[in-house]
């Protein structure tokens, strides 16, 4: 792979880097199931990067490979200039890298605030005696913490449900709780794992603005899986195409809405 | 009837035996600058914000005003410029008005739900050169009309986010002009001294624009004589003083927002709080607990369906107490609210209410210290201000309008009543017309509609009466008026009876399942009525009859509903029956609208008074259906979304009659 390096700008604007992380010829497999077959791919500084693929195409497995809950049989992943050795995934968070679930994992019955502070556990240095008796050291800062969980709240327009326990949201708003987690970490690369899925159309706008303004004002690399096909084709800088497990596709959006392979995972092809 | 217009001499030979200023302070700057002296570090603004509440003293206040006041006059505002500025109530927005009265220019707050063609009317007639907004929504909708606008140059946004990628040729950061003209202050500061001397007692203080019932937006230029002689006497009155806390949530292009989070802020030194968003209002109320407050009926009548939901959903000790406590508040609380005599037992009985049902209620609606409160604007139902006052709120109505710098008139404590709107504010002189019109005269009452001397002329005569537009008599026992109807909607029905629309149509709003009513009949033989159904008072109703419903259209079609709706009109019909001049407007006809009536969609103004013309047109094939007695109608209609985008619905409406009952035996006077 010709590893590019020089930086550009976009038709919009943004500044999109150097590559920030590398994934070569991976390889999962789970016992004799092959989950992922030989993918390379990167991912630049400030684009947004979409995985698409059909169901069980291996989208998801690769987030987790990225995010290192998965430790892939061959192949190795490249972030920031460096071949990561096997990591565990608190170990993958405190790198930089936060992500979002398919299935929303929020603490259902601690308020949305709660929630999102715990987004901000990797940049706390007291231990837990010290945050019980919260005093000193432990209380200044969870004071500075605080700030930013509430510049996060603040960005995604959170504040009317800030004392209010996740369970009794709204599931669109579930999904937006969980981006504030993961933003709150200050994340170089944000993972999100179908972040529209179920939304209604004025959701999914909403969702949509605020992936776009998380890229736009902290310049943050997002990688996303998403099934709307509109969604990935209009927020994304480049596309990765999976279909069994193989990657089958990979370019701008103009470039896989035209690739033949891309056209006839999608909509079925005769197999003679 | 209206007055012959004659050139504006009198009315000039009027002003000259006026005062040239009250206490010496002639305009909002120099109050700026002596609270910035005498309430130095006391508390002028909060805002909620990151979760706590920020506050700013008065000698911040005056700081922030400054730069941003020398930055303005740095980008080349010139005395008597208009500069428009569009956002939520936040203190940034608040300080751009008096710091554009600073640099010699004159506020025009516009309604920030307004969409852009509606925006592009004001700006364009305004001929503002500069434009202060909150955020990127606003920026988009003035950036899509600015090829209409000849006059605009500059606009100058608070909330820098999503903004970077913006031509910044014409866009300037809020925080980036403070400060370039802090640096500019040497410089700049006599030249601002200078326009501030300028300003006195009659020169303009703030454009506002009507929210226009009928036809266009009209710019009510209020000088600075009309807005502190009203913040002036309209504090005295309830002796509003520094250390009075208020919630500005209202439009702040409205008029009574300017009155209330300008005139008497400045004029008093009170605090003015403002909420973290539209959304947390509420909580934001409840912990600011301010002592003055002021909303549209609408809102009183939300929070007592609310409560009265959540109470159904309560404890059946729970429940019961609430019935007990509330039953003998009705009884009392505004006798004891008065201060009129109450028996001993009686009041042992309220204190224990108090303790137990009333304190706890009023503290979680935000009233817990609300000394002086108002509503005004539309009719509030009895039964929803006698549920406050019986609480121990301190609710009173006033009326009034725009071009009066708000006061009219207004309740004084103790003599506050559901039906009346009260006695002339302090310095009104009032005058009822001939045929009903009540017209005015104080010191509050506008200087001209900005470029439009006929609609000037038509409004405002050259002794200074204005005309309010609106139809009422003066209660000869209590001396307090009585509003009817606005004066061009009450009409005569084909028989000559009176046609008053408004007054049957409030009936129909006291109930809590009807949002809006609508009523038809001028020039008919008899009344026909369109009905809005309240989502959450019929919802909750429908949830827990089990009654299945998918869409706001499917419930409002639903049969049990249009029963209930029935059983509504029926009562209100007996009740018009009561009236000897009014009983020919019983609604013999209705049906339940299948959307709710927007401002988007221009059915009604942005401060949510119906556009009965443009309802009447839009739904002309409604009202035939009903005239010609047909029992269903087939109809499409063109909605707006909030983006602008435009969609239809579809729907078959079914048509109801209703009991019509009859007039005793007086025959309404001809």
């Amino acid at each position: 792979m010709s590893a590019v390096a020089e930086e550009y700008i976009t038709e919009d604007g943004r500044k999109i880097g150097a590559v920030v992380m590398e994934m070569k010829n991976i390889t999962l497999k789970f016992g004799g199931v092959v989950a992922i077959q030989d993918i390379s791919f990167d991912i630049r500084q400030g684009e947004i990067r979409a995985i698409i693929g059909p169901n069980g195409a291996g989208k998801s497995s690769m987030l987790n490979v990225i995010s290192g809950f998965y430790h892939p049989q061959e192949g190795e992943v490249w972030y920031k200039g460096a071949r990561r050795p096997t990591m565990r995934p608190y170990q993958v968070a405190a790198q930089g890298i936060a992500r979002t679930f398919q299935n929303i994992a929020l603490f259902e019955g601690m308020s949305v605030l709660d929630n999102v502070m715990t987004g901000r556990l990797t940049h706390m240095n007291t231990n837990m005696f010290q945050q019980g008796l919260w005093y000193g050291k432990a209380r200044a800062e969870e004071i500075a913490n605080r700030q930013k969980v509430e510049e996060v709240i603040d960005f995604l327009e959170i504040q009317a449900i800030r004392k209010t326990p996740v369970g009794r949201l709204p599931y669109g708003l579930k999904k937006r709780v969980e981006l504030a987690r993961a933003l709150a970490a200050e994340p170089s690369i944000l993972l999100l794992d179908e972040p529209m899925a179920g939304m209604n159309v004025e959701e999914k706008e909403d969702m949509s603005r605020f992936i776009l303004d998380v890229n736009d004002e902290f310049g943050t690399t997002i990688a996303l899986i998403e099934h709307d096909m509109g969604v990935v084709m209009d927020l994304s800088d480049r596309v990765v195409v999976m279909d069994y497990g193989k990657k089958i596709g990979d370019g701008t959006p103009d470039e896989v809405r035209n690739n033949q392979d891309v056209i006839d995972a999608y909509l079925g092809v005769a197999h003679d | 009837m209206r007055f012959a217009t004659q050139s504006g001499g009198l009315w000039e030979e009027r002003n000259l035996a006026q005062p040239s200023s009250a206490d010496g302070y002639a305009s909002v700057p120099s109050l700026l600058k002596r609270n910035a002296i005498q309430f130095a570090e006391k508390a002028a603004y909060r805002e909620k914000e990151f979760g706590i509440w920020q506050t700013w003293s008065w000698s911040e206040t005056e700081t922030e005003i400054e730069n941003l006041a020398l930055g303005l006059i740095n980008m080349g505002v010139n005395p008597g410029d208009h500069i428009a500025i569009i956002g939520r109530n936040r203190p940034y927005l608040y300080w751009s008005m008096v710091a554009a009265q600073m640099a010699g220019a004159v506020p025009v707050p516009l309604y920030q739900d307004a969409v852009a063609d509606e925006m592009a009317y004001v700006l364009g007639h305004c001929g503002a050169r500069f434009v202060i907004v909150s955020d990127q929504e606003q920026v988009d909708k003035v950036i899509e009309v600015q090829g209409e606008l000849h006059q605009f140059e500059h606009m100058i946004y608070l909330d820098p986010r999503g903004m970077r990628k913006y031509d910044h040729s014409h866009l300037h950061e809020y925080s980036h002009v403070q400060e370039q003209g802090h640096a500019a202050r040497d410089e700049l500061r006599p030249e601002m001294e200078r326009r501030i001397a300028e300003l006195d007692y009659d020169s303009k203080c703030v454009m506002l624009y009507t929210s226009g019932t009928t036809g266009k937006p009209k710019g009510v230029v209020l000088s600075n004589r009309n807005i502190i002689e009203a913040a002036k006497s309209s504090a005295e009155f309830d002796n509003l003083r520094a250390g009075d806390e208020v919630l500005a949530y209202l439009p702040m292009a409205w008029v009574g927002d300017f009155i209330f989070s300008i005139g008497q802020a400045y004029w008093t030194g009170f605090c003015v709080n403002c909420p973290e968003s539209a959304e947390t209002l509420t909580t934001d109320l409840r912990e600011i607990g301010p002592s003055y407050y002021f909303a549209p009926p609408r809102v009183f009548e939300g929070l007592l369906t609310q409560v009265m939901i959540r109470m159904e959903d309560a404890g059946r000790f729970k429940r019961n107490m609430f019935h007990y406590f509330m039953n003998h508040a009705k009884k009392v609380g505004p006798s004891i609210l008065d201060g009129k005599p109450v028996g001993a037992m009686d009041r042992l009985k309220y204190a224990l209410g108090n303790l137990t049902i009333y304190g706890p209620l009023k503290d979680s609606l935000g009233f817990g210290r609300v000394r002086v409160g108002y509503t005004a604007g539309e009719a509030i139902g009895p039964e929803i201000f006698e549920f406050y006052r019986s609480l121990g709120i301190n609710l009173k109505q006033l009326y009034g309008q725009t071009e009066a710098s708000v006061f009219i008139t207004v309740q004084p404590d103790g003599e506050v009543r559901a039906d009346t709107v009260g006695v002339p504010a302090p310095g009104v002189e009032l005058r009822i017309a001939e045929n009903g019109e009540v017209f005015y005269r104080s010191p509050g009452a506008f200087v001209e509609y900005y470029k439009n001397p006929e609609s000037t002329a038509d409004t405002k005569d050259p002794e200074g009466w204005v005309a309010t537009g609106d139809a009422g008599f003066i209660e000869e026992t209590s001396g307090h008026l009585r509003i009817i109807d606005r004066a061009k909607d009450v009409g005569q029905m084909s028989d000559g009876s009176m046609f008053a629309p408004k007054y049957v149509e409030n009936k129909l709003k006291f109930f809590p399942n009807v949002l809006e009513a609508v009523l038809f009949g001028a020039g008919r033989d008899k009344c026909v009525a369109f009905i809005n159904i309240d989502l959450t008072a019929v919802g909750n109703w429908a949830e827990r009859n089990n009654i299945a419903y998918a869409s706001y259209q499917e419930l409002a079609g639903h049969p049990q509903v249009l029963d209930t709706i029935q059983s509504h009109v029926e009562e209100v019909n007996a009740s018009v029956a009561q009236d000897e001049m009014l009983s020919g407007c019983q609604i013999h006809r209705f049906l339940v609208l299948h959307k709710e009536l927007d401002a988007d969609d221009g059915e009604m103004t942005r401060t949510r008074k119906v556009r009965r013309r443009i309802v009447e047109e839009k739904f002309d094939d409604l009202i035939d259906a009903l005239y010609t007695g047909k029992a269903e109608q087939y109809t499409e209609t063109e909605v707006t979304y909030e983006d602008g985008r435009k969609g239809s619905i579809k729907a078959t409406l079914t048509m109801r009659d209703a009991k019509i009952v009859p007039v005793s035996t007086k025959v309404a006077a001809e």
